[in-house]
């Protein structure tokens, strides 16, 4: 169990600040997420905290305590990488047994033990014995939690830890993360992803990341009622949140409206704004209408259960008066 | 499910079709084989068979072609003395001969062991992220590029006794009481001749561990830095296991290389009793002293040694030759 505070860090690569002063209070034991686009950071700093990685400027603390010098050994941390770096010439019981059998005074059966309730837990007890080249993607990286988790960390660091899976075993392996958490309920777990939809489902916090520093950090929910800026706005939520600028905003006397998908109704003709279909989508429980009304992107209407439109139909749409958002020419919101 | 059903089908046609495509694969395999098995068996495998020939006769330079059967005369003979001793000569009890073997096996262990302990080290040096780590590992093959004939003469300028560079360094140094013929004295002749060769191929050990050190993934060590393993338990538990199989290829090249060793002992330490390995006897008995048929006899369990020596050591230490694929 530990709580992380950054106080103004930064980080360089040569001539290249990546971190550019990040503020950031992690809780103990909450499961806190770091999301972002692409490059924005979100591995750096999660290096960062791991120690893999010197801080350039700024302090980092564990429980109150300055770590910036100290060895990633020595942090109480067990990271889980997005490549599993498993130790290929190891069967799947020494790569979760090599750290502990490093420590001193750890008996081979308490090792055992540890590594054998881990296995349990993951449900890779019957692989023990095997290579990891031996296994399919998403056992090596049950096997890659099963080892952070028997050295018992105080902190957890994912890094992207289900991009390499399928599908459906992405959606499996995050409920065994989440379970995770549940049973390991005084861990620190800070987890990166750019899949908002692994965000908004395992995350205490959600900490979103753009070009180096942090845009908002908040609930799940906070984050999508009231997102700080266009950007997160933009970024948690699926379907994307609509923007609308021009007339139709500036009546609300707002730079850009922002409603999503969800929170727009179809309105009989006469009433509304109108747009044309252009594409839909059915997913069977619900469905997305895209439709062309003047707007950089098309409009997406999310509708309950199956819709019957087609291209080139005219709909009518008013967006739910309590769920609008609006925004200054700055991104800002306005309230 | 779908697949389950699918699968009992196409198990059946499997083995016919397998077996189609694995013909014609060996088929074009034996085609690429071709030119290099010709050219081996011109260039290496007819060369090989005449000289074996020629150690069961007793040919000579000037009579190659006129030479009879002997059998295992070159190797072993015996004749009874008038007294009832039995008196054995040949190869197999020379002296000579036993002791260019022990010198060819003490050159090839003290060599090689060095090699692959500096080379290890270089190409861990090398394999490190440094400025100028281009150029470094440009010049650090410099050694193994000049031809041995070149570089031996220069280190025999080096080495010489009274005009070289080591023993005036170390007159100057103090570390020299009077000037040492390295190369000419029986003490040091062998060390002499180690030194060199280790200088001249190390480059090469080193070049071929670092293909294999670059081979092993960069995230394991950030594993291992995070269950906190110290740097010299991270090579030796890791680094070493996954860099064996590279290791041991390296390692065969260069004793297969160091158990024929000619050149450099030729240019310079030629005659000395202390470093004549069995290439030197052997190009001795075969072109100088006229002792064709023994010489031959000498190549051939030249041979034979570094035959057997392969064969054991890719046996005991299951060498992979496709790299170890992991
Ligand atoms: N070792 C390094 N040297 C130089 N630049 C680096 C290094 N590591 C990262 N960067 C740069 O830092 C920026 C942030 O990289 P980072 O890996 O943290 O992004 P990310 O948010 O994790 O992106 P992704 O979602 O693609 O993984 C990138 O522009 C990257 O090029
Ligand atoms: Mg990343």
């Amino acid at each position: 169990m530990a709580s992380i505070e950054l106080r103004n860090i930064r980080k360089s690569f040569g001539a290249v600040e990546v971190i550019k002063g990040v503020d950031l209070e992690v809780r103990k034991g909450e499961f806190m997420v770091f999301v972002g686009p692409s490059g924005c950071g979100k591995s750096t700093l999660l290096r960062l905290i791991s120690g893999l990685e010197d801080i350039t400027s700024g302090e980092m603390l564990f429980d109150g305590k300055l770590v910036n010098a100290l060895a990633p050994s020595k942090r109480g941390i067990a990271m889980v990488f997005q490549s599993y770096a498993l130790y290929p010439h190891m069967t799947v019981y020494e790569n979760m047994a090599f750290g502990l059998t490093l420590e001193k005074g750890k008996g081979k059966e308490e090792i055992r033990q540890r590594v054998e309730r881990a296995a349990d837990m993951l449900q890779i007890r019957q692989y023990l014995d095997r290579l990891p080249k031996q296994l399919s993607g998403g056992q090596r990286q049950r096997v890659a939690i099963g080892r952070a988790i028997t050295r018992d960390p105080k902190v957890f660091l994912f890094d992207e830890p289900l991009s390499n899976l399928d599908a459906a075993l992405r959606v499996a392996t995050r409920i065994e993360i989440a379970k995770l958490h549940e049973e390991m309920n005084n861990v620190t777990m800070i987890y990166v992803t750019h899949d908002q939809v692994e965000a908004m489902t395992l995350a205490d916090r959600i900490c979103v990341l753009r070009d180096g520093l942090v845009e908002q950090v908040g609930t799940p929910m906070e984050l999508y009622e009231h997102p700080n800026s266009v950007f997160v706005a933009g970024f948690i939520g699926s379907p994307k949140m609509n923007f609308i600028s021009g007339d139709k905003a500036s009546a609300l006397g707002a730079h850009t409206l922002g409603i999503r998908g969800e929170h727009i109704n179809i309105v009989p003709e006469g009433s509304g704004w109108s747009g044309k279909v252009i594409h839909t989508e059915n997913l069977g429980a619900d469905s997305y209408v895209y439709l062309e009304m003047g707007t950089e992107e098309p409009v997406v209407v999310r509708l309950d259960g199956a819709n019957e439109y087609k291209s080139g139909d005219v709909v009518h749409i008013a967006p739910m008066q309590d769920k609008i958002h609006l925004f200054d020419a700055a991104g800002k919101p306005m309230h | 499910m779908a697949t389950e059903t699918m699968a009992p089908p196409v198990a059946a046609a499997g083995p016919r079709i397998k077996s189609e495509l694995m013909q014609q694969r060996v088929r074009a395999a034996r085609w690429f084989l071709l030119p290099m098995l010709i050219a081996l068996a011109v260039v290496a495998g007819w060369p090989l068979l005449r000289s074996i020939y020629f150690s069961f006769t007793d040919a000579s330079l000037n009579n190659l072609y006129g030479a009879e059967w002997v059998g295992f005369g070159n190797y072993l003979r015996w004749s009874v003395l008038e007294s009832g001793t039995v008196r054995y000569r040949g190869l197999l009890v020379d002296a000579n001969w036993w002791n260019a073997v022990w010198n060819t096996v003490r050159f090839a262990f003290w060599s090689v062991l060095w090699e692959t302990v500096l080379g290890m080290i270089v190409a861990l040096v090398l394999n490190a992220e440094f400025k100028g780590r281009g150029i470094v590992r440009a010049a650090i093959l410099i050694p193994w590029a000049i031809p041995t004939i070149v570089s031996a003469r220069m280190w025999s300028w080096m080495l010489n006794d009274q005009f070289g560079i080591l023993n005036d360094l170390g007159m100057r140094l103090g570390l020299l009481s009077q000037k040492v013929a390295w190369t000419a004295t029986a003490e040091t002749a062998m060390t002499a001749v180690l030194v060199v060769d280790i200088w001249k191929t190390t480059p090469f050990m080193a070049l071929l561990i670092l293909a294999g050190l670059q081979m092993i993934p960069k995230d394991i060590y950030e594993a291992a830095e995070i269950d906190g393993v110290h740097p010299i338990k991270q090579f030796f538990k890791i680094t070493l296991p996954l860099v064996r199989p590279a290791l041991m290829v390296a390692i065969i090249f260069r004793v297969l290389d160091a158990l024929r060793i000619f050149d450099l002992i030729y240019v310079l330490t030629p005659n000395s009793a202390a470093t004549k390995t069995m290439s030197v006897l052997a190009r001795e008995n075969l072109f100088d002293f006229d002792n064709f048929a023994y010489g031959s006899a000498q190549a051939t369990l030249l041979f034979l040694i570094i035959a057997i020596f392969t064969i054991v050591y890719i046996w005991l230490g299951k060498v992979n030759f496709d790299g170890g694929s992991r």
